[in-house]
């Protein structure tokens, strides 16, 4: 038997943030119904595909998947249960924003499985909020973490954000120091991405927001990262840190190259050789999954190159670093038999390190993590 | 009756400044005598290049053959010349007037006499052409008929009272304008007796058929089965076939003095038939050639290379299928360290330059990286040798040279006498001699300067342009070479001289111009994983120093849900940014930063 880890999009949202180019939709509340429905018969179709593996995670991400009335959620993590071997400790997720979960929601999705709880916070100040469009304030965090702790939740998550449109390094380090006072588990530090087609990118090509540059971007990463080691919580990825031993683990199933099934709209599967993606429209997801035609979006099969380089590509993205001996075993030879040039050479110029076990980024390789990828590719 | 036929042939151009109505006109007058149904006319037919079109002017010379039946019941055949409209082709424009035996001054009614339109008129009056003023735009609100008539009287001292009054887009005055054609412009003289002189004032290259020479006969006759010779270089063909343009390519008989034609002769290189040679008999040849004829030097040139090394062939090919049709145009290999394998390419101006680059790019789908274009420097060696140089990598070191000597041309500027102190401020800018200045009105002036042609091969006309509002028009020709304090400005890209990147610049402009391009070399280079100093350079000695600071950051935060294909495409995307841009040492260097060196003044 082997593992593998499910992940189940909700796509809606009360309100799109400002900086998301996720697929998400807003005032799309009388599509959740059918949606689920949809949803619940994907999952059965992957019943015949999955007897041979065990779901050692499951993860609820979104869009703002608490919108979806817990019984629904609960029904479909029911549905999960029965169809699939859901392992006993298995890793059961839910994302949310603060001021979206009530103590008697917590209570119905912690009964129905959930034990972990991702919430976006984002940012601490009032003003940041309002800029980047979110509808809550910090007073629902700290309550959402209070009744999420009630509810018998022990192992929380905060997204936060750096390199915000005119943020100091002190809000930066309010906003860390306030989730830590909170005691979470876990802490995802995110730069802030500008993407095409969000309201920030037209904002930041009209010069109505400005934002960081590398050197104070860097700053701020390299000031949290200090701050969250000292106050207990590690560095395992790039931009995650966690209480020892509450790692994500559905997370590390992406970075360490294994397999993986969306379902749901826009959701992608990495799962025999292939990776795959649901339509991203809700309508056309939900048409395509009642009337059994194809809900693939995008497909592409991974040919032992490209798994290769995403191995690498998504290996370094852990301080650990690539295990030398894992990579052996997954494809035959040594790293060095397939990238020894680009590995001796980002090693010579101190973007990468071999400590015998493993080849990792260093800090400055961290920084630029695509300039060391890109030696990698082709 | 060979009178009585050359009586009725009439052969004129018409000149005119780029926009008052040149094409247009010809169009109506194709339209007016059938020569073209509605239907076949692609609006501006004799502008046919989709380069020309776009940018409004003529790049050749081409010819069309008019029937015209005139009021006294008889039929005319009027030969249309096209001229090309702009400085870098004054050559071939003197060599289309010299075909003709009048010229249509085609002016626009609001804007009146430009300078190019004077130094063409200038050329057509000395070719002793009869001039028939027309003024164009009549119908547009800001027309004044009146001052311009005026204008063409006191600035040429041309009768301007008959002018036909014209809107060539709405076909107004068309038939006037026939009509002063058959009654104003002489006809044609010339003896079908004599021995065969035919004057080439275009050509194109046919597929099938080779060269194809425009040609105008001053004496004799021509048709199928003649054995000709080309004057200048005594090269013997064999004709295969002479025609008329109506206005497509359509054999007759033969073609008599006075007949505007073309022949095919399987001739494989316009080379052998330059603009301006003469065509005469192989075994009976006229005594001497026609007047005129010169074979036309480049006077800019720049490098081209192919933006990926691997095109270096489909850009040699690309260039020898330029050169069939444009005998003007000169290339040989040239290697830059920073460029790879490319050309060195030589043009009459920079309008040729941009035209023949704008067709490798458009016509032959290539991505190109261009040097900044320089003029050809005579270089006095130590040693008494007198070399030329149109690369500035190739200048000699200081302590071989005595002197060096630039190319320099006189600039005629015409404007509203508005802008004569922006003018002179920008002529003295640029190392101007002030020679001349004289009112041609009592608001315009034409103003005179003596100038370094690298000085003005760049951006000197838009320039022009934009310190006076577009309103002033100027035209130069080459006067010779003179002495000047010129010095090789090099730039290094982290300790190392950038080759592609050198330029031959006056000592007293060299450290504003080294700043200049440090500064926007710093804007164009990306960051990368090292700090990347860029210098500028006399010799030994640094006289301008930039930073690009070292690559901070550049990784992804969020790994989308799982979606590794994006991440990946992203990767991609930026390794395919990374392969178009040019190695240099170890800096990577965008295409753009070569183009960019050029837009600083």
């Amino acid at each position: 038997m082997r593992d593998i880890g499910l992940y189940i999009h909700f796509p809606f949202c009360l309100r799109k943030c400002n900086y998301c180019d996720f697929f998400s939709y807003q005032g799309m509340e009388e599509w959740i119904s059918p949606y689920v429905d949809a949803l619940c018969k994907e999952l059965r179709e992957w019943k015949e595909k999955l007897v041979d593996y065990r779901v050692k995670t499951i993860y609820i991400g979104g869009g703002t998947p608490t919108l979806v009335p817990a019984e629904l959620t609960a029904r479909v993590l029911d549905l999960c249960r029965i169809i699939f071997y859901v392992k006993d400790d298995a890793e059961i997720t839910i994302e949310a924003n603060p001021g979206t979960i009530s103590r008697e929601k917590l209570s119905v999705l912690k009964s129905s499985g959930i034990n972990r709880l991702s919430m976006g916070l984002q940012a601490w100040q009032e003003r940041h909020l309002k800029t980047l469009g979110r509808l809550h304030r910090s007073e629902d965090f700290i309550r959402s973490v209070d009744s999420a702790r009630d509810a018998g939740i022990d192992n929380i998550n905060a997204d936060v954000m750096f390199g915000l449109p005119g943020q100091t390094i002190d809000e930066w380090l309010e906003t860390l120091y306030r989730v830590c006072m909170l005691g979470m588990e876990h802490i995802s530090m995110y730069s802030l991405k500008v993407e095409e087609g969000t309201l920030f990118y037209t904002w930041l090509r009209q010069g109505k927001i400005n934002l960081p540059t590398q050197e104070e971007d860097r700053l701020m990463y390299y000031k949290g990262r200090n701050f969250l080691h000292q106050h207990g919580l590690e560095q395992y990825e790039i931009s995650n840190f966690a209480v020892s031993g509450r790692e994500c683990i559905h997370n590390l199933i992406y970075w360490n190259n294994e397999e993986y099934i969306g379902c749901g709209s826009g959701a992608h599967s990495y799962f025999n050789k292939e990776r795959f993606s649901n339509h991203r429209d809700i309508k056309s997801y939900v048409e395509a999954v009642m009337t059994g035609t194809s809900r693939i979006e995008y497909r592409e099969l991974v040919d032992e190159t490209n798994e290769r380089f995403e191995t690498i590509m998504l290996g370094l993205r852990l301080v650990r670093g690539i295990d030398k001996e894992g990579f052996v075993r997954r494809f035959g030879r040594d790293i060095y038999h397939y990238y020894g040039d680009a590995v001796e050479k980002l090693i010579g110029k101190e973007l990468l390190v071999d400590d015998g076990r493993y080849i990792r980024l260093t800090n400055r390789g961290m920084d630029v993590q695509n300039s060391v990828l890109l030696e990698f590719l082709d | 009756m060979p009178k009585l036929r050359q009586q009725r042939i009439r052969n004129f151009c018409i000149i005119a400044h780029i926009d008052h109505g040149k094409s247009t006109l010809a169009d109506r007058l194709l339209e007016m005598t059938g020569t073209l149904s509605e239907r076949e006319m692609d609006a501006q037919v004799l502008d046919t290049m989709e380069l020309e079109r776009e940018r409004g002017i003529t790049i050749k010379a081409k010819a069309v053959r008019l029937v015209y039946k005139y009021e006294d019941g008889e039929e005319y055949i009027l030969n249309l010349i096209d001229t090309p409209g702009h400085v870098d082709f004054t050559y071939e424009v003197s060599r289309s007037l010299a075909a003709c035996e009048g010229a249509l001054l085609v002016v626009d009614a609001s804007q009146g006499i430009q300078a190019q339109t004077l130094a063409n008129l200038y050329l057509a009056i000395e070719h002793n052409l009869e001039i028939i003023p027309v003024i164009n735009k009549i119908d547009l609100p800001g027309a004044r008929p009146d001052w311009v008539k005026k204008q063409i009287e006191e600035v040429i001292g041309l009768d301007a009272e008959d002018a036909p009054l014209i809107s060539a887009k709405n076909g107004i005055g068309i038939e006037a304008v026939l009509r002063s054609i058959i009654e104003r412009i002489p006809p044609p003289a010339g003896s079908d007796e004599a021995p065969l002189r035919a004057l080439i004032f275009d050509s194109f290259y046919d597929n099938y058929r080779g060269v194809i020479p425009y040609i105008r006969v001053k004496e004799g006759t021509i048709k199928p089965g003649d054995r000709i010779m080309i004057m200048s270089n005594g090269k013997e063909f064999e004709v295969t076939d002479v025609g008329v343009f109506r206005p497509f390519l359509t054999p007759v008989e033969e073609l008599r003095a006075g007949d505007v034609g073309y022949i095919a002769a399987g001739i494989k290189s316009v080379r052998d038939t330059r603009v301006g040679d003469t065509i005469t008999y192989a075994g009976k040849p006229a005594s001497e050639a026609l007047p005129g004829y010169k074979n036309l030097q480049p006077m800019v040139y720049c490098g081209i290379y192919p933006a990926e090394g691997a095109k270096y062939e489909d850009l040699r090919e690309a260039l020898e299928k330029l050169q069939l049709n444009d005998a003007s145009l000169v290339f040989e290999p040239e290697t830059s360290v920073a460029l790879g394998f490319g050309f060195r390419c030589g043009f009459l101006g920079l309008l040729h330059m941009e035209i023949v680059q704008e067709r490798l790019e458009r016509e032959y789908g290539l991505d190109l990286v261009t040097t900044a274009p320089s003029v050809i420097y005579r270089v006095m060696k130590s040693n008494g040798e007198m070399v030329e140089v149109s690369n500035p990598t190739n200048l000699p070191p200081p302590v071989e040279m005595e002197y060096i000597e630039e190319p320099r041309v006189n600039v005629q500027i015409i404007s509203p006498n508005e802008y004569v102190g922006a003018i002179m401020e920008l002529c003295q800018e640029r190392r101007g001699e002030y020679k001349h200045m004289e009112y041609i009105e009592s608001t315009r002036v034409l103003i005179t300067y003596e100038m370094p042609l690298n000085e003005i091969i760049y951006d000197f006309f838009d320039a022009l342009k934009s310190r006076t509002r577009g309103y002033a028009s100027f035209d130069y020709e080459y006067i010779g070479y003179k002495k000047a304090d010129l010095v090789k400005l090099d730039i290094l890209l982290n300790g190392e001289v950038v080759d592609a990147l050198s330029t031959i610049v006056h000592r007293e402009k060299a450290y504003a111009k080294g700043r200049a391009i440090a500064q926007k070399l710093k804007e164009v280079i990306p960051r990368q994983l090292f700090e990347i100093p860029i210098q500028a350079a006399i010799g030994n000695k640094i006289i301008a120093r930039e930073t690009v600071k070292a690559l901070r950051k550049d990784v992804l935060a969020k790994c989308y849900g799982g979606d590794v294909t994006r991440k990946k495409k992203l990767l991609e995307k930026q390794k395919e940014g990374k392969k178009r841009m040019r190695q240099i040492g170890s800096v990577e260097v965008p295409q753009e930063a070569f183009m960019a060196v050029l837009k600083i003044n």
